[in-house]
C-alpha cells in the first residue's frame, strides 16, 4: 500500500471516528438553540423577562417585549433590565412605560370607563346567549303536546311493531 | 320571516364592524404624550459632536421634532416634503438622529439635503423612549411651553402638512 493511500485509509478511519461519536453521543438540552443571555445576573435577566412577557412590543404586535427581536423590542428590554438594576419595582417600570406608550403596551389592559365593555362584553354575551337559549327551551316545551293516540293509530302501531318483530326473527 | 331577518340582521352588523376595522391603522398607537410636557434632553448636535443641544432653549417657540434615521425607508419618502416645508421657515424643524451612524447620516443629507435647524443624535434611542418613538418617522409638535401637541406616525404628507400639522402650528404661534 502506498503511503498515500494509507493516509487515505486513516483519514477514513477518523471520519467514521467521530460520526460514530456523533452519533452516539446523547441529545443534549443543553443543544437546543436558545438566546444567549445578554447580562451578567441571570436573576436580573429571568425577572426582566417575567415582566416583559406581559408587555407588547409596538413593533411587532402580536410579540411581547420578551419575544419580539426587533430592535425596539430589545431597547426596551435593556431600559428594563437597567431600572431593575436601579431598584425599581415592576409597577414603577410598568408606569414607566405606560407612560409614554399608553395602555397598548399592557396585555392586559386595565379595567377603566374606557374598557369597561371590552371586560365585560364576554360576560354581556354570555348572558344574551343564555337567555335565548332559556327562552328557545321553553318555546320548544310548550310545542312538543302530549301525543293523543286514537284507538285505531293505537292498533295501526301496535301491528306496524309486530310485523316488524316478524321481520327481524 | 323573523327566522331569516334576525341571522340577516346580525351578518349584516358584523359586517359593519369587519368593514370598520378593514380602516382602523393599528400600527397607529395614539400617544398618551399628547399635551404632557415633552421629555427634556440634551444630547450632542450630528454636525458638531462637540455641542451639546438642549431642548429647553427651544422653551418659547413651536418647533417639530422629526425622528429619522438614514436607515429609515419611509423616511426618504417624507424628506423632499420637510425640505420644502423649511424653505417657506414657517416653523423650525428639529431632527432626531434615531440610533444611527454619524457618517452614514451625514452623507444622507448631503444626498437628500438637510431641513433641520439642528440635528440632535440618539444613537442608542434613549430620548426615543422618553418621546414613546417605536417607529421611524415620527414627527411630534411641540408648543412654546415645551407641550406635544400632535404626534405624526409614520412620513409628513403634504395632506397631514396642510390639514392638521401646519393649521396647528399657525394656532400655537399666537
Amino acid at each position: 500500500m502506498s503511503p498515500a493511500l494509507q493516509s487515505t485509509n486513516q483519514v477514513c478511519h477518523l471520519i467514521m471516528l467521530a460520526l460514530a461519536l456523533i452519533l452516539f453521543l446523547p441529545a443534549q438540552p443543553g443543544w437546543s438553540k436558545e438566546a444567549i443571555p445578554v447580562a451578567e445576573d441571570p436573576e436580573l435577566e429571568k425577572h426582566m423577562i417575567e415582566l416583559s412577557q406581559d408587555l407588547r412590543c409596538l413593533v411587532c404586535q402580536n410579540e411581547s417585549l420578551a419575544g419580539s427581536r426587533s430592535d425596539f423590542a430589545n431597547d426596551l428590554r435593556r431600559e428594563i433590565r437597567e431600572q431593575l438594576k436601579a431598584g425599581k419595582n415592576n409597577q414603577e417600570i410598568i408606569d414607566f412605560l405606560v407612560a409614554r406608550y399608553g395602555d397598548f403596551v399592557l396585555y392586559k389592559p386595565p379595567v377603566k370607563s374606557t374598557t369597561y365593555l371590552l371586560w365585560a362584553g364576554p360576560f354581556v354575551f354570555l348572558l344574551i346567549g343564555a337567555i335565548i337559549l332559556y327562552t328557545y327551551l321553553k318555546r320548544r316545551r310548550r310545542q312538543i303536546e302530549d301525543p293523543v293516540l286514537s284507538d285505531q293509530q293505537r292498533q295501526q302501531a301496535e301491528a306496524l311493531l309486530r310485523e316488524n318483530k316478524g321481520n327481524n326473527v | 320571516m323573523m327566522r331569516f331577518l334576525l341571522p340577516l340582521a346580525a351578518f349584516v352588523v358584523l359586517v359593519g364592524f369587519l368593514f370598520a376595522g378593514l380602516g382602523l391603522k393599528p400600527r397607529e398607537v395614539p400617544s398618551p404624550l399628547i399635551g404632557k410636557p415633552a421629555a427634556t434632553f440634551q444630547s450632542p448636535l450630528l454636525h458638531e459632536p462637540d455641542k451639546i443641544f438642549a431642548s429647553k432653549d427651544n422653551l418659547g417657540k413651536v418647533w417639530l421634532l422629526n425622528v429619522w434615521a438614514s436607515w429609515c425607508v419611509s423616511c426618504r419618502q417624507e424628506h423632499p416634503v420637510l425640505v420644502e416645508l423649511a424653505k417657506t421657515g414657517i416653523v423650525p424643524i428639529y431632527g432626531l438622529n434615531y440610533k444611527d451612524k454619524r457618517d452614514l447620516a451625514l452623507q444622507w443629507l448631503d444626498e437628500f439635503g438637510n431641513p433641520y435647524t439642528a440635528s440632535i443624535v440618539d444613537p442608542e434611542g434613549r430620548i426615543g423612549i422618553d418621546y414613546g418613538v417605536y417607529g421611524v418617522p415620527e414627527t411630534y409638535v411641540i408648543d412654546k411651553n415645551g407641550v406635544i401637541r400632535h404626534k405624526q406616525i409614520g412620513p409628513v404628507t403634504i395632506e397631514a402638512l396642510e390639514k392638521k400639522i401646519l393649521p396647528l402650528v399657525k394656532e400655537l404661534q399666537v
